[in-house]
């Protein structure tokens, strides 16, 4: 098992290096390196258009980046994908999901591909429906959800093979508030074993539950401290506050 | 194989969760139907066989497999689901292959219910069954090969219109490829390309299924067509799957 070896060597989870992306003569991400480690939850934060989601999307293995590397779990994402994306849990942005399927069919077919089969293929199915509190909308057909229920049938595939690596596009958005505060708890139960990365547009989301926090604006990295340390670097201690004062210029 | 047919289940219960299948099933062979009876004067020619209903086959499906493919991956993208997909643990070339393999399998479907035809000449006269099951065997090739072009273009935009008129600008180009008009003008201007136009056709080497030859050369055309474009589709998604 991986995790064991993780535990002797702890190598981390994820490791991006020099990761960048050019569209054109546009460079949306731009010599981007972090790791994540076991345990750790990253707030992914940055204005719209700051590479955010291209950054996840190349770690996924979705997008071939111009330049740079993305490993999960020691395996490279466009040499070793099939490999990486088996330990890989992802929410892309939007939460796509087929509209016609009924939610449990769609988390079937996700965990057949993940090599689940039988009575533990049902298992897992059902762990993921408590785990999102879908349970009662099971038979529904994803187009007849709302907004925050596809979100969290995209979060149940992602979850649904209990990954050690989880990357999650804005897990929260569309979400109201009591979901949100499920999701977040969901998130800090799973941490201690898994290595998470978040996106968000909420600061408050950083502060709660969150171990580090990687700003990023215009496809570089400007900040990668905890959200304590970012907080410390405003006199006002809003997280806020610092977020803007480091991407406004940027922007 | 496993993920090829896991992903080929979903997407065939795909068709019959929405309208597409109905719509499609009802149009081909209606179409199919009429075709057969008032333009190739099935009763008034006094023979047993399906010879018009086969005559029919490739121009039908021409203008009807480009339906079905044109959402296959302009559809994925619009939605996003491609992302979706190609982040589960599978190679590109399994969800090319199994989106293919569905579609085939619905075209198979569409094919079968066109059964009526064979239990009425069966009844009218004694027919040649064996000629008729290689018709339907190169019906299902020629189906396959339209499939895999409109597939692959499919994966060039998001929008399905224009895959659509892709699919069937390049597929037309290939049915008329061995057509009179096309080669004498070849032939009168540049013989050497007429001669390769001639062995690229599909309606010739359909032709020779519906007159109950399997010929290895016409197999392996046709699965070197299809391998052909599935290859080229597994590029273009790897290529503009994130545009």
């Amino acid at each position: 098992m991986a995790s064991s070896q993780q535990a002797d060597a702890p190598a981390p989870l994820i490791r991006i290096e020099g990761l960048t992306k050019r569209f054109g003569s546009f460079t949306a991400v731009d010599d981007v390196s972090f790791d994540v480690k076991r345990g750790e939850v990253l707030g992914f934060l940055g204005p719209n258009g700051a590479g955010k989601s291209t950054t996840m999307r190349m770690l996924a293995g979705f997008m071939i980046p111009t330049a740079g590397t993305a490993r999960i779990d020691g395996h490279d994402v466009q040499a070793d994908g099939v490999a990486a994306r088996k330990v890989l849990g992802f929410l892309p942005e939007g939460a796509p999901t087929y509209p016609e399927m009924a939610v449990e069919a769609f988390l079937r077919f996700c965990a057949k591909i993940r090599g689940f089969s039988g009575s533990e293929l049902t298992d897992r199915v059902d762990h993921a429906l408590n785990l999102t509190t879908l349970r009662g909308v099971r038979l529904q057909p994803v187009e007849t959800l709302s907004k925050g229920f596809k979100r969290r049938v995209g979060l149940a595939q992602a979850l649904l093979h209990d990954p050690p690596v989880l990357v999650l596009d804005e897990p929260t958005d569309g979400l109201d508030p009591n979901q949100k505060h499920e999701v977040r708890g969901l998130i800090e139960r799973m941490a201690p074993d898994k290595a998470i990365v978040i996106s968000t547009h909420i600061l408050e989301e950083v502060d709660a539950v969150c171990t580090r926090a990687i700003i990023i604006a215009r496809g570089k990295v400007v900040a990668d401290a905890t959200p304590r340390e970012l907080q410390g670097r405003h006199e006002s201690g809003k997280l806020e506050e610092v977020f803007r004062g480091l991407t406004r210029d940027a922007a | 194989m496993r993920n090829t047919l896991i992903i080929a289940g979903r997407e065939l219960r795909g068709y019959f969760a929405t309208p597409v299948a109905t719509v499609f099933i009802v149009i081909f062979l209606v179409l199919q139907g009429a075709l057969t009876f008032n333009l190739g004067q099935f009763f008034d020619r006094g023979q047993a066989d399906l010879n018009p209903f086969f005559t029919f086959i490739p121009w039908v499906f021409l203008l009807l497999i480009p339906a079905i493919t044109m959402r296959l991956w302009a559809e994925e993208r619009r939605l996003g689901t491609i992302e979706l997909l190609l982040t589960l643990p599978i190679t590109q070339g399994q969800a090319v292959v199994g989106k293919f393999l569905a579609a085939w399998a619905f075209c198979a479907i569409a094919l079968a219910l066109t059964f009526p035809f064979i239990i009425a000449v069966n009844i009218l006269g004694s027919p040649d069954n064996g000629v008729i099951a290689t018709g339907y065997l190169g019906s299902l090739l020629i189906a396959g090969a339209f499939l895999s072009v409109g597939a692959a273009m499919s994966a060039v935009t998001r929008n399905q219109v224009i895959a659509f008129v892709l699919a069937v600008a390049v597929c037309f180009v290939f049915a008329v490829a061995s057509n009179a008009i096309v080669n004498d003008f070849l032939s009168k201007n540049t013989p050497a390309l007429a001669a390769f136009t001639r062995r690229l056709a599909i309606v010739d080497r359909f032709t020779d299924f519906t007159r109950g030859i399997i010929s290895l050369r016409d197999v392996i055309y046709f699965a070197s067509f299809i391998g052909f474009f599935l290859f080229l589709n597994t590029v273009l998604v790897d290529q503009r799957k994130a545009d």
